[in-house]
């Protein structure tokens, strides 16, 4: 099997001090693989925003470690980590945090001249990413003139540009009707089947359908997991 | 519901014999409710004695053995109005999951809250294998079967929120139980390792 994309290894994180301390996360290990689909779930408080803060480098973990695409984040400077968050973690959140004034080809390209790249270099990346999402027809459309379902597609296609394999999404369906919340679960599968790593903090059990593991938290702790297994003909 | 209403909706989209509205309402359903042939022609049988429908025009010389049916008026209106009634889910079902948790609580040596995880993990795999049927089926060819897999779907959910709500009332209860003696120590056993594959 090829190289981890995501590991935490007996995660720790702890907010504040002595009496005050309180323990968000204990002792998580998670492993994700390319090609991997783990939904988190748990209710408000267990813990499913920490473990996606730490692992893409927002937040650091009190002990234990998170390696991304084989960095160690806890070892890295803030700018080495900055940089390993521009360059490898893509986020996904319920509010689609697109930059108004930007048009969609703008808004994907937007991390890649973050960090560094020509403008013609970042939109041809961001024009390539669009267009896996077939997204790349509204390229020149800013974020008002487009619905919903439409944004979250620009969303996700900002945070896969420049071929990055590790795909953080938070209740990315959330502002969303059912079927184009299913919609975008589906183009996150098919970005996945691609090799992508996604890993998905959702309340909806009906999203933990698209993943191939299932993470219960409660209380900052592992309860169980559901690991999808049989044959999809055999059930039916 | 009883096959009946079945039957005589797909036949008010034409005539058919036995076999085809088997065929016809297991593909729209998606094998959910598998039925047994001899209970189509029973149920034919049956319709046909009420008036409810008739051997189709022509078919009493037809040679094939295949009998064809086709919906008579007063079938018509029983048909309409199935579909014009909603469905009432006057009775609670025997639900064997709520009894089973029910029962439990007080067994003794009946460990409800792996009960309540281990039942949910079961209900994630059903959604993760309708969700990979939903992703083989065709949005236009398959759409009956895309209706019955969702209403699975949703179930599925229910059931998967219903268990949350379930493990929390028993945390919150356990807790209680629990205040007025010491509260519970972290222990290395406490650390959870999650399977890589």
């Amino acid at each position: 099997m090829s190289e981890p994309i995501l590991v935490l290894d007996d995660v720790t994180r702890i907010h504040g001090s002595g009496e005050n301390a309180v323990a968000a996360l204990k002792g998580v290990s998670l492993t994700l693989h390319s090609g991997e689909f783990v939904a988190v779930m748990g209710p408000s408080g267990s813990g499913k925003s920490t473990l996606l803060n730490l692992a893409g480098g927002l937040d650091r973990a009190t002990s234990g470690s998170v390696t991304v695409e084989g960095a160690a984040l806890q070892t890295l400077s803030r700018a080495a980590l900055a940089q390993v968050r521009r360059r490898h973690v893509g986020y996904v959140f319920q509010d689609l945090n697109l930059i108004p004034s930007l048009t969609a080809a703008e808004n994907a390209a937007l991390p890649l001249e973050l960090d560094g790249r020509s403008p013609r270099a970042a939109r041809a990346e961001a024009m390539a990413s669009l267009a896996a999402l077939d997204m790349d027809r509204l390229a020149d459309r800013f974020p008002d003139d487009m619905s919903g379902g439409q944004q979250q597609r620009v969303a996700i296609a900002r945070a896969l540009v420049g071929g990055r394999r590790l795909l953080l999404a938070d209740e990315p369906t959330g502002a969303l009707d059912s079927e184009t919340g299913d919609a975008v679960l589906r183009l996150l599968r098919q970005r996945c089947d691609e090799g992508t790593a996604v890993l998905l903090v959702t309340h909806e059990a009906r999203h933990s359908g698209w993943a191939d593991r299932v993470v219960f938290l409660r209380d900052g702790r592992v309860s169980d997991t559901a690991v999808y297994t049989l044959d999809p003909a055999a059930k039916l | 519901m009883s096959i009946r209403n079945g039957i005589l909706a797909l036949l008010s989209e034409g005539p058919a014999h036995g076999y085809q509205l088997k065929a016809d309402f297991e593909q729209r359903t998606g094998g959910t409710w598998p039925l047994n042939i001899g209970q189509v022609y029973t149920t034919l049988q049956r319709l046909e004695r009420d008036g409810f429908v008739q051997l189709a025009e022509g078919a009493e010389h037809e040679p094939s053995e295949r009998v064809v049916y086709a919906i008579s008026n007063t079938g018509r209106a029983v048909c309409r109005e199935w579909f014009s009634t909603p469905v009432r889910r006057t009775q609670a079902p025997r639900d064997e999951l709520a009894i089973k948790l029910a029962l439990a609580v007080g067994a003794p040596g009946v460990d409800i809250a792996a009960l309540v995880q281990g039942q949910r993990s079961e209900a994630v795999r059903t959604l993760q294998e309708l969700t990979r049927l939903k992703i083989t089926a065709s949005d236009t060819e398959d759409l009956a079967w895309l209706l019955v897999l969702d209403a699975l779907v949703f179930q599925s959910e229910a059931e998967v929120r219903w268990l949350d709500h379930c493990e929390s009332r028993l945390v919150r209860a356990a807790s209680s139980r629990d205040q007025p003696t010491r509260p519970r120590r972290q222990t290395t056993s406490d650390v959870t390792e999650v399977g890589a594959r």
